[in-house]
């Protein structure tokens, strides 16, 4: 299964809808290693970007290619949903279905579902309703079900916003935690904050066009455009 | 108003003295429209769902047939189905004229488009909640259909449950392909037609009681089955 990095290469990729320019022209290498986070007001691209990477959005130009061979690099990736998506069935059943479609035995299913329940805290709650969890719940949930398989790339479109406090730390600890087993992690945020303390590297997107990248000490340290050192600043930049 | 107390009065006897008539064509009419459902809800549930899913050229003119053949008038399709089957027709060598089994073949007619046209407009909806999702997780085409019917399975007994109710009620089709026959293809509907005819209103209304009190029975049975309303909204 593990066969080199997982490198993503976007070229010239443009994505368009209705005549008009959501993402791109955007030329990107993104390494098979690190915490890369995406910044940028509404509507600058960001999910469009995370989903071109992901392969489920069409590009209208351009291409999107990973360093393994399609399906194999499709199988090695999960996404977790900005509104976290519950199956309506049990949590247990929430947490099974990503293993039960690449048909793992059934003992090993119960052994993973049980350990990433506990892991979210929600070990009491296995045969509760799924949709009748808590925000923060079913976001840990639709997180917890995203890495059971052991996916080589996470992404995560703004997995922590309409969270609170409590929520967003336990989340960022499970995310923290898949990055040090070696998860490569690629997440979209507004906060500064959380960007601060999780970003290995970031990329600033605006108007669907990469504005700046870099690794975090150099992205905060020295700014490479005016937007950057504004954004940073909490100035709105549009 | 005498004849509607005769009615009660008549269907109260027949049942409380489990009359062999009443008891051997109330058997037909279940037997006969519960297989006919069970038949149609697999050919239209999945086919109900594979709509929801699957984006194709002429999905919308699909659609719209099958919405119109929801309102499929059940003398002209007893007409046709008679047609096919009797003597002179493509299938009148295998002999299912005035069978139960031709009452069966026409009552599934009837109710596919019903029971499809249901499926596909709950599974559209739970297909738009699920898109993502399943997408992301690369799901295959039978998966994605599995996941939606196992996932809308409360929706879908409605759906049967409609499709149950015209089958049960249903009296064109079934009259003309089974020919009403005593001790053959008689059932509820045909019967309560034939009573009234010969002016019977007790024996007629008598069995009209009979079957409301089976169509409630037969819902009320699948809801507990199932248990709809008790756990969760969905």
């Amino acid at each position: 299964m593990v066969s080199g990095p997982m490198i993503a290469t976007l070229k010239e990729a443009v994505v368009r809808r209705r005549g008009r320019i959501i993402l791109g022209p955007v030329d990107l290498t993104l390494p098979g290693e690190g915490f890369t986070l995406v910044l940028g007001p509404n509507g600058a691209g960001k999910t469009t970007l995370l989903k071109v990477l992901h392969g489920v959005e069409r590009l209208s130009e351009g291409s999107a290619t990973w360093s393994l061979p399609g399906p194999e690099a499709q199988a090695a990736q999960a996404y977790v949903f900005q509104t976290p998506i519950m199956l309506r069935r049990s949590v247990a059943q929430n947490l099974a279905y990503p293993l039960e479609l690449v048909r793992t035995p059934r003992a090993e299913i119960e052994t993973r579902v049980v350990e990433w329940a506990a892991r979210i805290g929600l070990s009491d709650a296995l045969d509760r309703p799924a949709p009748r969890l808590s925000g923060g719940e079913k976001q840990k949930l639709a997180l917890a079900r995203a890495l059971i398989r052991r996916p080589r790339v996470l992404f995560l479109d703004e997995p922590c916003a309409n969270l609170d406090g409590r929520s967003t730390r336990e989340i960022e600890a499970l995310l923290h935690a898949a990055h040090t087993s070696g998860t490569r992690i690629i997440m979209t945020t507004h906060n500064l904050g959380q960007a601060r303390r999780l970003a290995t590297d970031l990329i600033l997107l605006l108007n669907g066009k990469v504005h700046d990248q870099g690794p975090a000490p150099v992205f905060y340290a020295q700014p490479n455009t005016p937007e950057t050192k504004a954004f940073l600043q909490g100035d709105i930049v549009e | 108003m005498t004849d509607i107390w005769a009615g009660l009065t008549s269907a109260f006897w027949l049942i409380v003295t489990l009359d062999p008539d009443l008891v051997e064509i109330t058997l037909r009419s279940l037997q006969v429209s519960l297989t006919a459902l069970i038949i149609a809800c697999c050919i239209a549930l999945p086919f109900g769902t594979w709509l929801a899913v699957r984006r194709f050229r002429y999905r919308r003119a699909t659609i719209a047939v099958l919405n119109a053949l929801m309102g499929l008038p059940p003398v002209v399709v007893g007409l046709i189905v008679y047609l096919m089957l009797s003597r002179s027709g493509p299938f009148g060598v295998l002999g299912l004229l005035f069978t139960p089994t031709a009452m069966i073949i026409a009552q599934v007619i009837i109710i596919t488009p019903l029971i499809a046209s249901i499926t596909h407009q709950a599974m559209r909806e739970l297909w738009a909640e699920y898109h993502d999702l399943l997408i992301s997780l690369n799901t295959p085409k039978h998966q994605r259909i599995k996941t939606l019917l196992w996932d809308g399975r409360r929706t879908l007994l409605t759906a049967a449950l409609a499709g149950f109710g015209r089958a049960i009620g249903e009296v064109g089709a079934i009259m003309v392909v089974g020919g009403n026959i005593d001790h053959a293809t008689r059932v509820l509907t045909t019967a309560i037609a034939l009573e009234t005819g010969k002016g019977d209103f007790a024996l007629a209304l008598g069995l009209g009681f009979v079957l409301i009190a089976l169509a409630l029975v037969v819902n009320f049975a699948i809801h507990a089955l199932s248990r709809t309303e008790r756990e969760g909204t969905w």
